[in-house]
């Protein structure tokens, strides 16, 4: 175990730190975050790191199979085109959060921002999933290609609503996951809502479960089967738009 | 809908003295143009599925074909040319939006044509490359504003990453999935032979060519496509695409029919799944997120690749330029409206952006002004067509060219304009197992290589002619050039004087 302490220091040193310390040391912690960017970038398998304070934007980005764990809120595009590996925040995350992200997981304990889980994908075993406590912005898994989002909806007040608007706008892959049913007008016209399996069930339980551990929650109360799902109309939407000329 | 008052394009004609029906033009034909009836005994043709790619006519061994334009005419109008008839006859049929491929066919000003070289005469003596060093080395990145020395003669200034191209010219970025693999590995073995670089486009980077690493410039685009931290450390830059010239604004969009088994992993999408790059990058509202983006990618390649920004030529391309390189780019590359593309709108191809040579000139004028140029280097694409063109591209400021539509043509395109179909006959814009492998990447890659030096040796020669002996020399020197049947306005903003001033 080893900690650095962030006080004063410009993300790119503070990143080659990291790079110096992971080649010998498996399990970090960072103290005093404050807003530096790209904390974890990049960062391979077998990494475990806890971040004290406020995550930069760009956490996580391209990142390759670490774990992160932020004990505090996360800035703008947390988990940027990440390829593997797992983050954990407690608080909440802001915009394109999972932006083209490809695989790996992403628990947020409370809410997230606009344009969550933009063109997402999936391929082969590489799903990757995004759960988030609270709720979302505007443009939920726009352009979603791939990869499951679901939103647990927890300690909402009355008047606020799990999604904002146009969510799934230009979805053509992967599922979306929403505690209990919303109303149509604000979806896009490309995702729609179709009817929850066993298997569907059996994973909503899982990733509950996971959650419930990470946040230490109990979520006893949640009734499975009001959630909703929402898949992509069409993988291909786009196909008859066009005339060669 | 019963009628249709679509009508071909092209008239397929057979020489029946010469034909022997070896039906070499029935295989050859993707687009079944071509088909035997085999009652009667005859070759016939469809007309109306001719794409005049000249794939028969190019392979009919006894030459009994030709292409014409087909000889319907509609009552003489220079406003309602048969072409703008056609277009309403198509977009009334289904209600679809045009999509055309390469570049603009609209006839606009190619301002190349319109600049003289100059050449020495008695006084600055011209050179003789043949029998002199002549340098088009080029490098490409970030330049420090000052270099610093220790006490020893070390040098101490901390120097970015530069890419070299051993001539002025790199290949544009052309994506595995809008191009086969086959023209891929031609661009890729002629590029480590000539010391160059081709560009991946946004269609990842296959395994089989992380060998050709060093002369490979890796691009990031809106949706990411086969990104990740093995593939933006395998090139020798990273290229952020925000635009392109042939259709500024929009994004991409590879329909899921060409994404097979080997699109898929190196795009890493699913079979069959559409690949839609959003016009914008969702994560870049502004310069400073343009900076956020570019130092992500800097600090995940730990600061050894230049990131190069990719801008179509618009309006306001100067201003952006400057925010560019303040974002702390290493090299801007800007795409003229000529350009050509896999597929754009039509109207958008056809009607948005401005030419490169204005860009160019204007972005060069400005990042001068501003103090800034020195900090950058400037890529500048869209129908350069010959040596020439790169001379005067050169002496209007640009560092290097990147040459999209030559290299396809050098790799036989017909510019038959149809690589949306994914039935390209030249195995170029396809994916289909037989048709890529009618191109030859052993033969072929030697064409592109053939080209590249063809054009470094008149690169040389004119830069013989004007004195200089090194490209570097030449570069923003806009005395060598001379405008000619160019307005006041033109000439103010290409910085040039009048043929004869």
């Amino acid at each position: 175990m080893k900690t650095i302490d962030a006080s004063n220091m410009h993300y790119r040193d503070l990143n080659a730190v990291v790079d110096a310390e992971s080649l010998k040391e498996k399990n970090l912690i960072i103290k005093n975050v404050y807003g530096q960017r790209y904390i974890g970038r990049g960062l391979s398998c077998g990494i475990k790191m806890s971040v004290y304070g406020v995550a930069g934007n760009d956490m996580a980005s391209y990142m390759n199979g670490a774990e992160l764990e932020v004990f505090g809120n996360a800035q703008d595009a947390l988990g940027n085109t990440m390829n593997g590996g797992k983050v954990v925040v407690h608080g909440n995350a802001g915009d394109t959060l999972g932006y083209a992200m490809r695989g790996g997981q992403i628990y947020v304990e409370g809410n997230v921002g606009y344009r969550v889980g933009i063109h997402m994908k999936e391929y082969n075993d590489m799903k990757p999933i995004i759960v988030v406590g609270g709720k979302a912005g505007d443009f939920l898994g726009e352009y979603m290609a791939g990869g499951v989002i679901l939103v647990l909806g927890l300690n909402l007040d009355k008047d606020e609503d799990i999604i904002g608007r146009f969510c799934a706008t230009g979805m053509h892959g992967g599922v979306i996951y929403l505690r209990e049913k919303q109303d149509p007008y604000k979806f896009g016209k490309e995702a729609s809502k179709v009817k929850l399996e066993d298997s569907d069930i059996s994973f909503l339980k899982k990733q509950i479960g996971v959650y419930s551990k990470e946040f230490n929650k109990d979520l006893k109360h949640i009734n499975i089967n009001s959630f909703s799902k929402y898949l992509a109309i069409n993988k291909n939407p786009y196909a008859n738009m066009y005339c060669v000329y | 809908m019963s009628l249709n008052f679509d009508f071909p394009d092209f008239e397929v004609v057979r020489n029946e003295k010469n034909c022997n029906k070896c039906k070499v033009c029935v295989l050859e034909c993707s687009n079944k143009v071509h088909f035997y009836d085999e009652n009667k005994k005859t070759l016939n043709v469809n007309n109306s599925k001719c794409v005049n790619c000249h794939r028969c006519v190019v392979l009919c061994p006894l030459k009994a074909l030709t292409i014409k334009k087909y000889p319907l005419e509609f009552k003489e109008n220079s406003n309602w040319t048969s072409r703008a008839i056609k277009e309403i006859y198509k977009q009334s049929q289904r209600g679809e939006v045009l999509l055309s491929s390469m570049g603009t066919s609209n006839k606009f000003p190619v301002y190349w044509d319109k600049m003289l070289l100059n050449a020495s005469q008695v006084t600055n003596p011209s050179i003789d490359p043949l029998r002199e060093p002549m340098e088009t080395k080029v490098i490409i990145g970030r330049k420090p504003e000052k270099l610093e020395f220790n006490s020893k003669g070390k040098l101490v200034t901390e120097i970015p990453p530069q890419v070299e191209l051993n001539i002025p010219i790199m290949f544009s970025a052309m994506s595995y999935g809008s191009i086969s693999k086959n023209a891929h590995e031609a661009l890729a073995r002629a590029s480590s032979e000539l010391g160059i670089c081709y560009n991946t486009g946004e269609g990842g980077l296959n395994k089989d060519f992380y060998k050709y690493g060093k002369n490979t410039i890796v691009q990031v685009a809106s949706g990411r496509f086969g990104v990740h931290k093995e593939y933006l450390n395998a090139g020798a830059a990273i290229e952020i695409k925000i635009g392109q010239g042939a259709k500024p604004g929009i994004g991409g969009h590879l329909p899921g029919r060409k994404v097979g088994k080997d699109v898929s992993s190196t795009r890493m999408i699913p079979i069959g799944s559409d690949a839609i790059s959003p016009s914008p990058h969702h994560d870049i509202y502004s310069i400073e997120d343009l900076r956020q983006l570019i130092f992500s990618l800097k600090e995940v390649t730990e600061y050894k690749k230049p990131i190069f920004v990719k801008i179509a030529a618009v309006h306001n391309a100067p201003s952006i330029a400057s925010g560019i390189v303040r974002a702390g780019a290493d090299a801007i590359v800007v795409d003229g409206f000529r350009g050509g593309t896999g597929a754009a709108p039509t109207r958008v191809r056809d009607n948005v952006g401005i030419p490169i040579e204005f860009a160019l000139a204007a972005i060069d004028q400005r990042l001068r002004e501003e103090g800034i140029r020195n900090h950058i280097s400037l890529l500048v694409s869209g129908t350069i067509r010959n040596s020439a063109d790169i001379v005067k591209a050169t002496a209007l400021g640009a560092d290097a060219v990147c040459i999209g539509t030559a290299a396809l043509i050098a790799l036989g395109c017909h510019m038959c304009q149809s690589c949306t179909t994914g039935k390209c006959n030249w195995g170029i814009a396809t994916q289909e197992p037989d048709l890529v492998k009618r191109l030859n990447p052993d033969m072929m890659y030697k064409k592109l290589v053939n080209l590249i030096l063809a054009w470094n040796n008149e690169i040389q020669e004119m830069l013989g002619g004007m004195g200089i002996n090194a490209i570097d020399s030449l570069r923003g020197n806009r005395l060598m050039l001379r405008g000619i049947d160019l307005n006041e306005k033109e000439l103010e903003i290409l910085g040039l004087k009048y043929a004869g001033q």
